[in-house]
């Protein structure tokens, strides 16, 4: 089965400007990806080329094994965007009817149910949209894409507007993508939540990948903490590896250890260092 | 193109809940009720004051023709002129007004495509628009009728031409919607309404002054905005059996520009709306949203 996202040597230019310098990357078959990078390094025009927003200047990306912005690829997927609207005349129900005849979901009102329900919108079902929080239009956002059960799923700052009980919402909703084996590419600038839910992350820096890999991968050992009679002792740039004989040694020497932690540089901290001077 | 029934609904829908009928409804009869009042303080003058003469008089001018005609000539001028704010106004924003605001990106992405989506946007316009012409022309028609029992020599023809006016408004504005905002596209529209007028009105003064440069130069420009040809032609339909004093009467009036465009206009019509539309399809296809 064709991977669930890829772009081959991907480059976007406006005019003089390049946004996207050859990137490379694959979202497997139910895989949650996260995208991270500071503004403008090209995240959104990345996930918009492979809605077929945006054309191209040069490379291939494919959906579900069909080229980006083709019926079969849109087909295949759903999409949040960043900066989205729906009519504020139309109830929640009657948005997602629209949306199952466009993407010829037979879901029906089965399906519409389950969405809402999935998103905690149940109770808002015939309200219309002019009335609805932004957080409760973003979380409509996400029922939105997951009409005609999508393979494959875009989601560009899913958890912007939405409060911490709303952020827990959605990531309960992420999990659950995962276990029906949705595939996910999540554009986001809270690292914490990326870390949180995402099988892998990709930092984009000035139009470019310049760090990819699982968060365990990309960390690297910061040093060892452990608590023995005096307090806390830090072995800098020691690893895990060397736990069992720092242990060993402070129990020969009739130390009293408590616990052990092994320090790790944070998602945060990765970032920090791949994207240098673009942060913040 | 399955999808195009789709977002007809959606748009007659959208249509309906944003209360544009309603606003529609009540303006237009309050532009109905002015006409009947203008109509039947018109037929009365006339008739307190007659502009005839003997019936075996050869300068003779038929009040009744001359009135019924007049009033309903200007009567078609505003009905083109509120089926054209209601054209513009429904598709200005179909392109970049919707993406600006960010209610286009999540219908594109679905599978009907962005082609399925502009059709869709012209056919409910053109609908729409096309229908209310139809039904504002009809009781102006009655209205006429009944105050003054004058009725136009063609009624159909006249009544077809403003709705496919209305389609060529559309096409015009869903082409301008790709590349302008939704505030510079209704500017673009409504100026390139307003040329088409002043072309309308310079024919009028040429037929007057018997001026053929300005009568050629409002020919031409009424083929570069058919919409105005239309007009023209069915303005011109209305009165087609007139002859005599009556007939020169006429064109002194708001019937001065008034061109019987010949048997080229519709198929002209038909592939300038096709060209149109397609360019809109077209560069809708290349932009980046």
């Amino acid at each position: 089965m064709a991977a669930a996202f890829t772009t081959r040597g991907l480059v976007k230019r406006y005019g003089p400007v390049t946004a996207l310098h050859g990137v490379d990357l694959d979202v497997e078959e139910g895989e949650l990806v996260g995208l991270l990078g500071p503004n403008g390094a090209g995240k959104s025009t990345l996930v918009k080329i492979g809605c077929g927003l945006v054309r191209a200047t040069a490379g291939q990306t494919a959906v579900c094994g069909a080229r980006a912005g083709s019926p079969q690829a849109r087909a295949s997927m759903g999409y949040l965007a960043e900066f989205f609207r729906f009519p504020g005349w139309a109830t929640a129900d009657e948005l997602l009817i629209l949306h199952q005849r466009l993407a010829r979901s037979r879901g029906g009102d089965g399906e519409r149910a389950e969405l809402l329900e999935l998103v905690g919108l149940t109770d808002a079902r015939s309200r219309r949209i002019e009335t609805m929080s932004k957080g409760m239009q973003q979380r409509l956002g996400l029922a939105q894409a997951l009409v005609g059960t999508p393979r494959f799923l875009f989601l560009d700052e899913p958890t912007s507007a939405l409060d911490p009980g709303g952020r827990r919402t959605v990531r309960g909703l992420l999990e659950e993508l995962r276990t029906r084996g949705v595939a996910v590419l999540l554009n986001s600038h809270l690292l914490s939540e990326v870390e949180l839910v995402c099988d892998r992350v990709a930092i984009l820096s000035r139009g470019s990948i310049v760090a990819e890999g699982r968060p365990s991968e990309l960390a690297r050992p910061r040093g060892v903490e452990i608590d023995v009679d005096g307090g806390t002792r830090l072995y800098e740039g020691m690893g895990r590896d060397e736990v069992p004989a720092l242990v060993a040694e402070l129990v020969a020497a009739e130390e009293q250890v408590y616990g052990v932690r092994i320090l790790e540089t944070t998602l945060e901290e990765i970032y920090l260092e791949a994207v240098g001077d673009q942060a913040g | 193109m399955r999808g195009i029934p789709i977002v007809i609904g959606y748009s007659l829908k959208e249509s309906l809940r944003r209360r544009v009928f309603l606003v529609v409804l009540i303006l237009t009869a309050a532009f109905l009720g002015l006409y009947a009042l203008g109509t039947n303080e018109a037929f009365q003058v006339v008739e307190s004051r007659s502009l005839g003469g003997p019936a075996d008089d050869p300068f003779a001018v038929d009040d009744r023709e001359l009135t019924g005609a007049t009033m309903f000539g200007l009567s078609m001028f505003g009905t083109l002129f509120l089926g054209a704010v209601l054209a513009a106004f429904l598709t200005l924003g179909t392109v970049r007004g919707d993406a600006e605001r960010g209610l286009l990106q999540p219908l594109v992405v679905r599978p009907i495509g962005r082609s399925t989506l502009l059709v869709g946007r012209f056919a409910a316009a053109a609908l729409v628009c096309g229908l209310y012409v139809v039904l504002v022309h009809a009781a102006a028609l009655l209205i006429t009728w009944q105050i003054g029992g004058w009725i136009p020599d063609r009624i159909v023809g006249p009544a077809v031409q403003l709705a496919a006016a209305m389609a060529v408004i559309a096409a015009l504005s869903l082409l301008g919607s790709v590349f302008l905002s939704s505030t510079a596209n209704g500017i673009a529209v409504f100026m390139v309404f307003g040329a088409g007028l002043v072309a309308g009105l310079l024919g009028q003064i040429g037929e007057a002054l018997g001026s053929e440069t300005l009568m050629d130069v409002a020919e031409t420009a009424s083929w570069i905005l058919p919409f105005e040809a239309l007009y023209q032609d069915g303005l011109a339909a209305i009165t087609a059996d007139s002859s005599g004093f009556t007939e020169f009467a006429l064109t002194l009036g708001p019937f001065g520009g008034a061109q019987a465009a010949g048997v080229f206009l519709w198929p002209w019509a038909l592939a300038y709306v096709a060209l149109i539309g397609g360019a809109a399809v077209v560069a809708f296809a290349r932009k980046d949203l």
